[in-house]
């Protein structure tokens, strides 16, 4: 089958790929792109370890098609920080511990950070139901709520 | 929470992990991650049927697809040996786990592997797996425990006779093994007791979940030396069961551990490992295989469903009189269920004169089960803690109460064999009765539950190595995969016995040939056991910076002691030297003798059991018979929290999965045995939407046998929620359920049931 020849911005740079008709974004960022970052953890869109933004709206990489990103801005985990300084989420997840294995946390900054540019003030219940659709194993998510959370207030203050 | 104590001055702090970074900006490495030059995919073709004789596997068509590289069957593996070898803080035999690995004769369950391919791409690879082509014998099947105990279930292993019984049965069956122990006369206990409570309970088989699905990249080289990544619980333990497998010189497999997303026992043993080495040797190239979330679900990890009988009884005034526990374990295909451990640890909270336990292994045509988290005691333990609290509500005593008049302490003997010394159960009791939770009135259709938790830990082989680099900052190396945290643990060990600052340290794990031999990443062990290889390693640098400021003075080694990260003359008499710092000795380490280390390579031994009490509210609604964790509490005894932050981590994560486990996990398996749920959507781990927050509470009772008194505190927080969600179901509904998980339909029924 002939590749589709893919132009696209990721983390805010032009790229480009090759990929086939039925390979899912988050194939393409792995595979072609080398952006690891984003993690597959079941392919059918219930865990969200593969959460990127496209144009702005959060998606589950697994779900999208590569060529549907043509001509769209792709944000990913590795565009997260602004060179060396972490964003603050990152900053408070490592700083309250909001991590173990790790294997979520991409997926879970990126749709906490989507709700922080939106809502700068959620409760508890709005940040549980946000992140109800990024599966943790390890963290019981308390911590993972606490850093958002905290994360906010202190953005809320600065 | 505890502050750390006064004398220290990097353990008990929260010091940000050195791994973190990696891992919030997506640049840490996982298993699925790595991608070598020339490297091909590999997949698993699986068996459809849950019994099935193999008759046949034509691979032509298979191996005639352009692009594929290799065609695997368990034809090409060699014959294992019949040898029983630990896998996790279980025993396996290689005979099994070959044939777990690459069916041979029989297809035992939905999902065990049959096949492997390779090929250039993961859609070629897939299109050949479709492409090999089993002829199978379907047999009948039995996935229930009980159902599999029967007379005449269908028998898995034709050659599987009862252990445990004499004389030797005369008839194959599916049970594997019969467990049983004593202490003092469990009859006469019951006899003396006022009242005695008797009751049936079953759990349903959950799996790990962890959230990365099992992966490796394996490279074999034409001179039979292979390279494998993977994510794995011990990459020590891949390299030895791949070697006995696939008959490599240990020396030849190098392994080194990918970050690991998650494990939770479900990756102590090896699955795709094996099978890529052998697609690399066909291919002569690098090979990468990963599993789908419906493979993890189907063919990896996974632990028992169980039935069991618990009957207890005490007197007017609380006192455990009496005790018996029958259980059943599923193993899977394979003998090997948690059953010895659910035995051991079922009674072990309490100090009790007689006690009766008998257990079952038991297998059927489900994967494997392999270690889950403290495997077989949240299931033994459940029912006890809920027989336990029947008797305080019937006995109108106190659930804390009822505990503390039975609880173990110093000196208890427990059934199973030890006698406890120092342990921190009653510590964990008075914790909870002091929470503001425990006395915060209740509404209506709410309920309180209340339900402790026992597990050994273990200890095993560990090593450690601290280089003192020629600028005085310190490379750590060990070999335990850290999963939630543990690097940070073992700097601020280190930080703390050399006396340097925790950013100068720099931990890694390395990989099978840099370092010693370490046992798994689990039983609750490496914060206890490798800590205990750092802090020996640690020690043994300082002897060497010693004898280096010693040679500097030109004084005896005795005359310098080591303080607050400094060599120091003993005394006044040694003669009037400036304190060296190590980055001083570090300098000068050229002329005193060379590079500076130390190494410890030890089998740790003295673990300390750990036990926990937790407290949590629900809510029922009568109409649906939806439970809301209201308000969840979990105390636990950690002997001294190294990092205390990444414990009450453990704790909030373990018992979040306990509460999965109570109320919404379990395999659901259709009339020919396949399982019906193998995904996120059906398969409902819980959710940050499900959960309040987890009050996490660590009581430090330090541990004896630790440098810093560490015990370990993985495991325990699974044990107690299945018994604290289901005492606080009963007393919101007035109902006893008996039976996990509580899901809506069960909760329902089980009301109307009662009017
Ligand atoms: S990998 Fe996309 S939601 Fe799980
Ligand atoms: S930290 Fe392991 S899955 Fe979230």
């Amino acid at each position: 089958m002939a590749k589709h020849h893919i132009t696209t911005t990721i983390n805010g740079e032009e790229a480009e790929y090759l990929c086939e008709p039925q390979e899912t974004l988050l194939d393409v960022l792995r595979d072609q792109v080398g952006l690891t970052g984003t993690k597959e953890g079941c392919s059918s869109g219930d865990c969200g370890a593969c959460s990127v933004m496209l144009d702005g709206r959060l998606v589950c990489s697994c779900l999208v098609l590569g060529v549907e990103a043509a001509g769209k801005a792709v944000e990913t985990i590795e565009g997260m920080a602004d060179g060396e300084n972490l964003h603050p989420l990152q900053q408070k997840f490592l700083e309250e511990a909001a991590l173990q294995c790790g294997f979520c946390t991409p997926g879970v900054l990126v749709a906490a950070k989507a709700l922080l540019d939106t809502n700068n003030n959620p409760t508890e219940t709005e940040v549980r139901y946000w992140l109800a659709g990024n599966l943790c194993r390890c963290t019981g998510y308390d911590k993972i709520i606490r850093a958002v959370m905290d994360t906010a207030a202190d953005m809320r203050g600065a | 929470m505890n502050e750390q104590p006064k004398q220290y001055k990097w353990v008990g702090t929260r010091a940000i992990r050195p791994d973190g970074v990696d891992k919030v900006t997506g640049r840490a490495m996982y298993g699925a991650d790595l991608a070598l030059p020339g490297m091909v995919e590999g997949k698993v073709v699986r068996s459809p049927h849950a019994h099935a004789r193999i008759i046949s596997i034509d691979t032509s068509k298979a191996e005639a697809l352009k692009g594929v590289t290799a065609v695997i069957t368990a034809a090409d593996m060699p014959v294992a040996d019949s040898k029983p070898v630990a896998s996790g803080e279980a025993m396996i035999n290689f005979k099994d786990l070959a044939n777990n690995v690459l069916a041979r004769e029989k297809a035992l369950y939905e999902g065990q592997a049959v096949a492997a391919v390779a090929a250039t791409t993961a859609a070629i690879a897939e299109k050949a797996a479709a492409l090999v082509v089993v002829n199978y014998e379907v047999l009948p099947h039995v996935i229930d425990v009980m159902e599999a105990i029967k007379e005449d279930a269908p028998v898995l292993h034709d050659d599987m006779f009862t252990g445990g019984v004499k004389p030797k049965p005369e008839k194959a069956s599916n049970v594997a093994n019969r467990v049983e122990f004593a202490l003092g006369d469990a009859e006469a206990g019951f006899a003396a007791a006022d009242l005695v409570i008797e009751r049936k309970f079953t759990t349903e088989p959950v799996h790990q979940g962890y959230i990365e699905p099992h992966a490796v990249v394996a490279d074999m080289n034409p001179d039979g030396k292979v390279d494998v990544f993977c994510s794995s619980q011990g990459h020590f333990m891949v390299r030895a069961f791949c070697s006995q497998l696939l008959h490599i010189e240990m020396s030849k497999i190098k392994v080194t551990a990918a970050e690991i997303g998650g494990g939770f026992g479900g990756k102590t043993t090896v699955y795709l490992e094996p099978l890529a080495i052998m697609l690399s040797r066909k291919s002569g190239r690098p090979v990468r295989m990963t599993m789908s979330r419906e493979e993890v679900f189907r063919g990896s990890g996974a632990t028992s469903g169980a039935a069991m009988t618990i009957k207890m009884g005490a007197t007017k005034d609380g006192k455990i009189t009496g005790a018996y526990a029958e259980l059943y374990l599923q193993a899977g295909a394979f003998p090997g269920s948690p059953v010895g451990p659910a035995a051991m640890t079922a009674f072990a909270p309490y100090d009790l004169d007689n006690v009766k336990v008998v257990g079952f292994d038991v297998v059927s045509n489900r994967q494997k089960v392999v270690a889950y988290r403290a495997p077989g005691a949240p299931i033994s333990e459940y029912g006890v803690e809920s027989v336990v609290d029947e008797l305080a509500s019937e006995l109108g005593i106190d659930p804390i109460e009822i505990r503390t008049i039975n609880a173990a302490k110093e000196g208890t003997q427990a059934a199973y064999g030890v006698k406890f010394g120092t342990i921190g159960f009653q510590e964990t009791l008075d914790a909870a009765k002091a929470t503001e939770h425990f006395k915060t009135p209740l509404g209506p259709n709410q309920g309180r539950g209340v339900a402790s938790g026992f597990w050994f830990n273990i200890g095993g082989e560990s090593c450690a190595g601290i280089r003192v680099n020629e600028d005085g900052s310190i490379s750590l190396t060990e070999g335990s995969p850290d999963i939630g945290g543990s690097r940070a643990s073992m700097a601020l060990m280190a930080a703390e016995t050399l006396g340097v600052d925790y950013h100068s340290i720099k931990p890694s794990v390395v990989d099978t040939d840099a370092i010693g031999y370490h046992f798994v990443t689990g039983g609750s062990r490496v914060t206890f056991a490798t800590g205990m290889a750092v802090v020996e390693a640690s020690k043994a640098a300082i002897d060497e910076l010693r004898a280096r400021a010693a040679k500097v003075w030109d004084v005896d080694v005795d005359g310098v002691v080591w303080e607050d990260g400094h060599a120091k003359p003993a005394s006044t008499n040694v003669g009037d030297f400036e304190p060296m710092s190590l980055a001083e000795i570090a300098k000068v380490a050229n002329k005193t003798g060379g590079p500076i280390s130390g190494h410890a390579d030890i089998n740790a031994k003295g673990a300390g059991p750990a036990f926990g009490t937790h407290i949590c509210d629900v809510e029922v609604d009568p109409d649906t018979g939806h439970v809301t964790v209201l308000r969840y509490t979990a105390v636990q005894d950690a002997g001294r929290a190294i990092h205390p932050a990444y414990v009450e981590g453990q704790i909030q994560g373990g018992a979040v999965q306990g509460i999965g486990w109570a109320l919404n996990e379990e395999y659901i398996y259709d009339k020919n045995g396949r399982l019906e749920n193998a995904g996120f959507l059906d398969y409902r781990v819980p959710v940050a939407s499900d959960l309040p927050m987890i009050d996490a509470i660590i009581v430090e009772v330090p541990n004896p046998t630790h440098p810093f008194g560490v015990r370990g505190v993985g495991e325990v927080p699974i044990i107690p929620p299945l018994a604290a969600v289901s005492n606080a179901v009963a007393a919101a509904t007035g109902v006893r359920f008996n039976q996990l998980p509580l899901s809506p339909p069960t909760i329902l029924a089980g009301i109307a049931a009662s009017k």
